[in-house]
């Protein structure tokens, strides 16, 4: 599983990791309470693993469901415990990894889109080429004056990183973005 | 863990409403709950008020909401019923925070009530204000604050269900005081669980089918149990005893789980781990297949992780799903109840052609040479008590008395566990996974207040012992004659031995200077006191201590020096023990090379 290093003169064992890091899209289905993202969250962070990006919101007003997206990075190992750490949690429905499911489905991966607005200010000819290129990447202007444009960008993570670069000697101001919604292809539910 | 609490009492019909302090204790009063452990303050005062006018829970007052926590502990661990505390707002919710950590690492079910400023204060750093289900949500299975006193009974009641079902765990339910002076409907306990928590207790019947054809094709077998067998309840003890008989497999076990099968057993191998015995660690190392029960590969029993176990394959039985795969790898996982679980094992192998017991002859030729090697063998003194034999002596003059058995967290407390024979469950009760010290006093007191009868021994250390000797108080009000039984070497035995090993001999700070009088000490609380020093009036001191009606403290005073052997140094694995005769101070002292101290 890791190397072991040779003996730390501590009362503990200190591990290597050699496995190589893989992303995965978590997909979470929780009872929407207090409390329960906290739970989520706290996880994460106390038992030492990463996310690269969550969303959340109330998907089923019914019956009270949230449906959490988590991107996050780690051997296989790691992996496997964050999905049983995480249906352990008591409110926590069910726990569906997005990636292994696409790649069982025969596809390379689930869909992901995130929302972003960029606002960008300035004159000249670095307006008219920000003003190009949002719409050369399908960005909406959802407010502009003079001085200034905010942009509402939908897609892909690489395809907004790639905006946000692009923006930002042209009068980059600010970002913000909502991180990763996901689903898989195909008829089938999660 | 299936069964829920004892069934509720003849409740009276919930009519018209009630307050939410009288929900409260409605509701212990329909989880079965005879004794609440706790401590009073203003914002639990309506629940202390409810309380008293009634006599079915009977509250149990400690000194400090730490030792509320542990001897509910050890009233859950001795009984297989939820343990309760109730304790109040602010500092009486973080004091209970490491018997709720104590809990959570040892599966024990522990329902924690904690007093809340009011609703309209929450927010307002208010006295006494503390965000307790923020502060206890990462050291509980689950936590509820509850604004809505219509929700409280069913939280109440889903607080237990939740505390006693699938791995058991400890849980807070925050009441804020004027939820408790509020009217609200009382509803009984629900049967319909949840959907989110669903915890599986049915193991898989392919999986064990392909364990007991794996099981029955081994040559050298062991079967490692742990505090999963005693949490599924007595029924599975006597199922892992039908087991081992059927098979004719060698049994050894955690610090935890020990008392499931019996230490007179002769199958039993005893303790395995860091300072288990050395047939124990070596029949580990060595065999070929591995049935894990209810035991979680923690790191005191792996040693180093790529070198455990390295020819096996591995049978995990767990409720938890995710102690599978964890900490080491497995080949066959069975998730389930271990109660159930042994059930269709033994059923299976019962029904499967009988097997040859005479093919394992060879594994136990072997074990008998590594038993030979005697590993917790010391050197007899005339002059000084050893505490291995204070132990020993202990036991010998206690087991027909089926004593109850605690401890705190040191030396003293794997001496207890080597050298005191557990022949049935729930009569050892120590901090396995936290390893908190002062566990023992008040863990012992919930012992006795659950089993008023029965001899309740603290196995302790002079240092932990300090941590919560408040809780002599309360044993005295309760008339809970619990015997503790100090091993003082006059050092935080533990602490040295480590510094020995790994710090140059250079005793930081372990030597406890300026020790009570414990004799003394046991006089003023209103206990009785007895010193011992010398091996020769070691029994009739441990005699007197048995025949004394009260709280006895007993100062048993140890080779200063003595180290806890065997021992599997860190870094190295199962089959690289450092045996009590080979642990010259040299040998100590060179146990774990310079490159490995260089990286500390």
């Amino acid at each position: 599983m890791n190397a072991q290093l040779q003996p730390t003169g501590s009362a503990y064992f200190i591990t290597r990791e050699t496995e190589s890091h893989e992303r995965r899209t978590l997909a979470i289905l929780v009872d929407n309470e207090p409390g329960t993202l906290a739970r989520v969250i706290g996880l994460f962070s106390g038992r030492g693993y990463n996310i690269d990006s969550l969303t959340v919101s109330e998907t089923e007003h019914e019956r009270h469901l949230s449906r959490i997206t988590i991107v996050t990075r780690g051997t296989p190992h790691v992996l496997e415990q964050i999905k049983h750490q995480l249906e352990r949690i008591v409110p926590v429905h069910r726990v569906v990894d997005l990636t292994t499911v696409a790649v069982e489905r025969g596809h390379d991966r689930p869909l992901e889109r995130e929302l972003a607005l960029v606002k960008v200010s300035g004159a000249g000819d670095a307006r008219v080429e920000a003003l190009r290129l949002a719409d050369a990447f399908r960005a909406q202007v959802i407010d502009a004056n003079t001085e200034h444009f905010i942009f509402e960008i939908t897609g892909r993570v690489s395809k907004i990183e790639q905006f946000i670069a692009i923006m930002t000697p042209l009068g980059l101001v600010e970002v913000c973005r909502t991180g990763v919604a996901a689903m898989n292809r195909g008829a089938e539910g999660m | 863990m299936n069964k829920t609490a004892s069934e509720p009492r003849g409740a009276e019909p919930a009519k018209g409403e009630m307050t939410g302090a009288e929900i409260v204790v409605q509701a212990l009063r329909d989880n079965g709950v005879e004794h609440v452990f706790g401590y009073p303050g203003g914002a639990v005062l309506p629940i202390y008020d409810e309380l008293f006018q009634q006599e079915d829970v009977q509250h149990v007052l400690v000194r400090h909401e730490q030792g509320a926590g542990h001897a509910a502990e050890g009233y859950a661990r001795s009984t297989g019923k939820a343990g309760v505390m109730l304790v109040t707002s602010g500092p009486g919710a973080t004091n209970a925070v490491t018997a709720l950590q104590d809990a959570l690492m040892d599966s024990i079910p522990l329902v924690c009530i904690t007093g809340q400023v009011p609703t309209t204060l929450i927010g307002s750093d208010a006295f006494q204000e503390c965000d307790t289900v923020g502060i206890t949500r990462p050291c509980t299975k689950h936590n509820w604050l509850v604004k809505d006193v219509d929700q409280l009974a069913a939280v109440m009641h889903e607080a237990f269900h939740i505390a006693m079902t699938g791995r058991p765990g400890p849980v807070v339910v925050d009441i804020p005081k004027d939820v408790q002076f509020a009217k609200g409907r009382y509803t009984p306990p629900q049967t319909a669980p949840r959907p989110s928590y669903q915890p599986r207790v049915q193991g898989d019947l392919e999986q064990m089918k392909a364990a007991v054809a794996m099981l029955r094709e081994a040559k050298k077998p062991i079967i490692y149990t742990g505090g999963g067998v005693i949490n599924s309840g007595p029924e599975a003890s006597h199922l892992l005893r039908e087991l081992v008989e059927l098979t004719g497999f060698p049994v050894t076990s955690t610090l935890m789980g020990l008392g499931a099968y019996p230490a007179s057993g002769e199958r039993w191998l005893g303790m395995l781990g860091m300072h288990g015995t050395y047939e124990a660690n070596m029949a580990m190392h060595d065999c070929d297949v591995m049935l894990c029960i209810g035991a979680r590969f923690d790191d005191r029993i792996t040693g180093r992780i790529d070198a455990f176990s390295p020819n096996s394959r591995k049978i995990h039985v767990d409720i938890d799903p995710s102690s599978i795969n964890k900490n080491v790898r497995v080949d066959v996982p069975i998730i389930g109840d271990v109660g159930r679980v042994l059930e269709d094992m033994v059923r299976l192998w019962r029904a499967t052609a009988h097997s040859d017991k005479s093919a394992l002859e060879p594994w136990w030729q072997q074990i008998d040479a590594w038993r030979a090697r005697d590993s917790l063998a010391y050197k007899p003194n005339d002059d000084v008590i050893m505490p291995q034999y204070a132990v020993q002596r202990l036991y010998a003059l206690t087991r027909d008395r089926d004593p109850y058995i605690t401890t705190e967290v040191g030396q003293h407390q794997m001496w207890a566990a080597q050298h005191f024979g557990f022949e049935r469950p729930n009569r050892w009760m120590t901090s396995g996974g936290l390893g908190t010290m002062g566990y023992g006093l008040p863990a012992a007191f919930g012992v006795q207040i659950a089993h008023p009868d029965a001899l309740v021994i603290d196995i302790a250390g002079d240092a932990s012992v300090l941590m919560t000797m408040q809780e002599m108080s309360s044993a005295i009000q309760y008339n809970a004659p619990i015997k503790i039984f100090i091993l003082n070497n006059q050092y935080m035995g533990m602490v040295r031995q480590w510094q020995q090993l790994l710090h140059g001999n250079r005793l930081s700070h372990s030597y406890m200077e300026s020790l009570p009088d414990f004799v003394l000490l046991a006089q003023a609380y209103g206990a009785h006191g007895i010193r011992c020093e010398k091996p020769g009036d070691l029994d009739a001191a441990i005699t007197e201590m048995i025949s004394i009606d009260k709280p006895v403290i007993f100062d048993c005073r140890v080779a200063a020096l003595a180290n806890c052997f065997p021992m599997i140094p860190s870094g190295k694995a199962h089959n690289e023990m450092l045996l009590p005769d080979e642990a010259t101070d040299e040998a100590v002292a060179n146990a774990i090379d310079a490159r490995g101290r260089e990286l500390v």
